[in-house]
């Protein structure tokens, strides 16, 4: 669902360019801007490959603890039909993953590597996944905002100049607008409903917008590596565009809700077409960025626990199919 | 992370019957049952499948980038295996 501009979080890593002569570099930025797609075993410039990973491995993570939010509420869902939608959804979330991890890894980083650096605290998420869900209204703020908000930032991945990554976007959009109708309609659902519904559909609201705005990370004057990604066209908006984008969309769907967004200075300028906002309190975002936010040591602190439960499945699995194997050899 | 990590599958899907097998993506798995099963959760949770191949990625021969052009070379001055190189009267009809 859900990437961010997290790219300000890079660090160089060693250098490992000996062999990238000026005539490459112009031959695969031409190649680029004759939006041709870049493919896995192509010549590509080593910060190229690895902003791509660092990328597609931070979206994948996200994906992964992205379920966890959701999950808090898989067995307290109001009726069987909003557990089944939110127990589907999740597994999409968790097919998302999967589809990035294996998009990164055609870039040559395995999937213990990133899954290791996920549960280090090295890799970076979302900034969103660190807050709770408190109330059942939650989830359709999440689905209604943070997926609709995670749309506006993947629609133009598709068109991403790295195949596997485009590719894998493509099938993951298909699935998020399921995502974020069903949160609608929830919301609509509540708003409907008796006014303490109403009213916690409102507090959450309240909670996740200003969240769902950071989602598209830093203003462009503070994203540091927005220019280069932009460049090689794996960016194709800068994070204010979407972020305006995604703000036009959203305001008059909260109306239609009866709903308020919770930020008094918001007005629609009918010069520009566009909606005027309140600025973003970013250090709260950095703070969450950084390992500071609400529920950042408990996401981890979980996935690391499912993580070794589930050693033992590995490990038989392996076992079994190592012995299966000896079987039909010896056969 | 002591452990290697399971081998990795490529999965291609016929989304239906007439079309051909498509790649799709790829699934780790510990043996090719499990692998066919992740393939189905992973790329059919919707239906878009009525046939999955899965094959191990080392098992794949693939043709070298780098050598695009010297390996497809070979083809690209038989113009004549096109039918527009051959210039036929526009009278005659139905060619």
């Amino acid at each position: 669902m859900y990437t961010q501009g997290l790219d300000q979080a890079g660090k160089s890593g060693p250098d490992t360019r000996e062999a990238e002569t000026a005539t490459q570099l112009d031959a695969f930025q031409a190649r680029i801007d004759a939006e041709e797609k870049i493919e896995a075993k192509d010549w590509m410039p080593e910060a190229y490959r690895r902003t791509l990973i660092r990328q597609i491995s931070q979206h994948a993570h996200s994906e992964i603890i992205g379920m966890q939010p959701e999950g808090n509420w898989l067995t307290r869902a109001p009726t069987m039909k909003r557990k089944a939608i939110l127990l589907a959804k999740v597994q999409d979330e968790a097919g998302h993953g999967l589809y990035l991890y294996s998009a990164a890894e055609t870039l040559g980083v395995s999937r213990d590597e990133m899954v290791g650096e996920l549960l280090s605290g090295k890799a970076k998420y979302s900034s969103i996944f660190n807050y709770p869900t408190l109330t059942w209204a939650d989830i359709g703020a999440i689905g209604w905002l943070v997926d609709g908000a995670a749309i506006m930032n993947q629609i133009p991945l598709c068109r991403c100049s790295y195949g596997p990554y485009s590719r894998a976007m493509v099938r993951v959009c298909k699935e998020e607008s399921f995502h974020q109708r069903q949160g609608y309609e929830l919301m609509l659902t509540l708003c409907r409903g008796t006014e303490e519904q109403k009213a916690m559909a409102q507090d959450a609201l309240n909670r996740f917008w200003w969240p769902a705005l950071m989602m598209f990370g830093p203003n462009d004057a503070a994203s540091s590596h927005s220019a280069q990604s932009m460049a090689w066209k794996i960016k194709r908006f800068s994070n204010d565009e979407l972020r305006q984008k995604f703000i036009d969309v959203t305001v008059p769907q909260a109306e239609f809700l009866g709903l308020s967004v919770p930020d008094e200075a918001l007005w629609f300028n009918e010069d520009t077409g566009h909606y005027e906002h309140s600025d973003i309190d970013w250090q709260e975002f950095f703070d969450v960025i950084s390992g500071n936010g609400p529920c950042n040591r408990q996401r981890l602190a979980k996935r690391r626990k499912a993580q070794d439960d589930g050693a033992w499945v590995r490990e038989a699995a392996r076992a079994y199919a190592d012995k299966k194997a000896a079987a039909e050899a010896a056969a | 992370m002591t452990r290697q990590e399971w081998p990795l599958y490529e999965v291609f899907i016929r989304s239906r019957s007439g079309l051909s097998h498509r790649h799709a993506g790829s699934v780790h798995a510990a043996d090719d049952e499990m692998a066919l099963n992740n393939a189905r959760d992973t790329y059919t949770r919707r239906s878009e499948g009525v046939s999955i191949w899965v094959v191990r990625s080392d098992r794949i021969v693939a043709s070298d980038p780098a050598e695009t052009s010297a390996f497809f070379d070979p083809a690209e001055d038989k113009i004549y295996r096109h039918p527009t190189f051959y210039d036929i009267p526009d009278e005659v009809e139905n060619l």
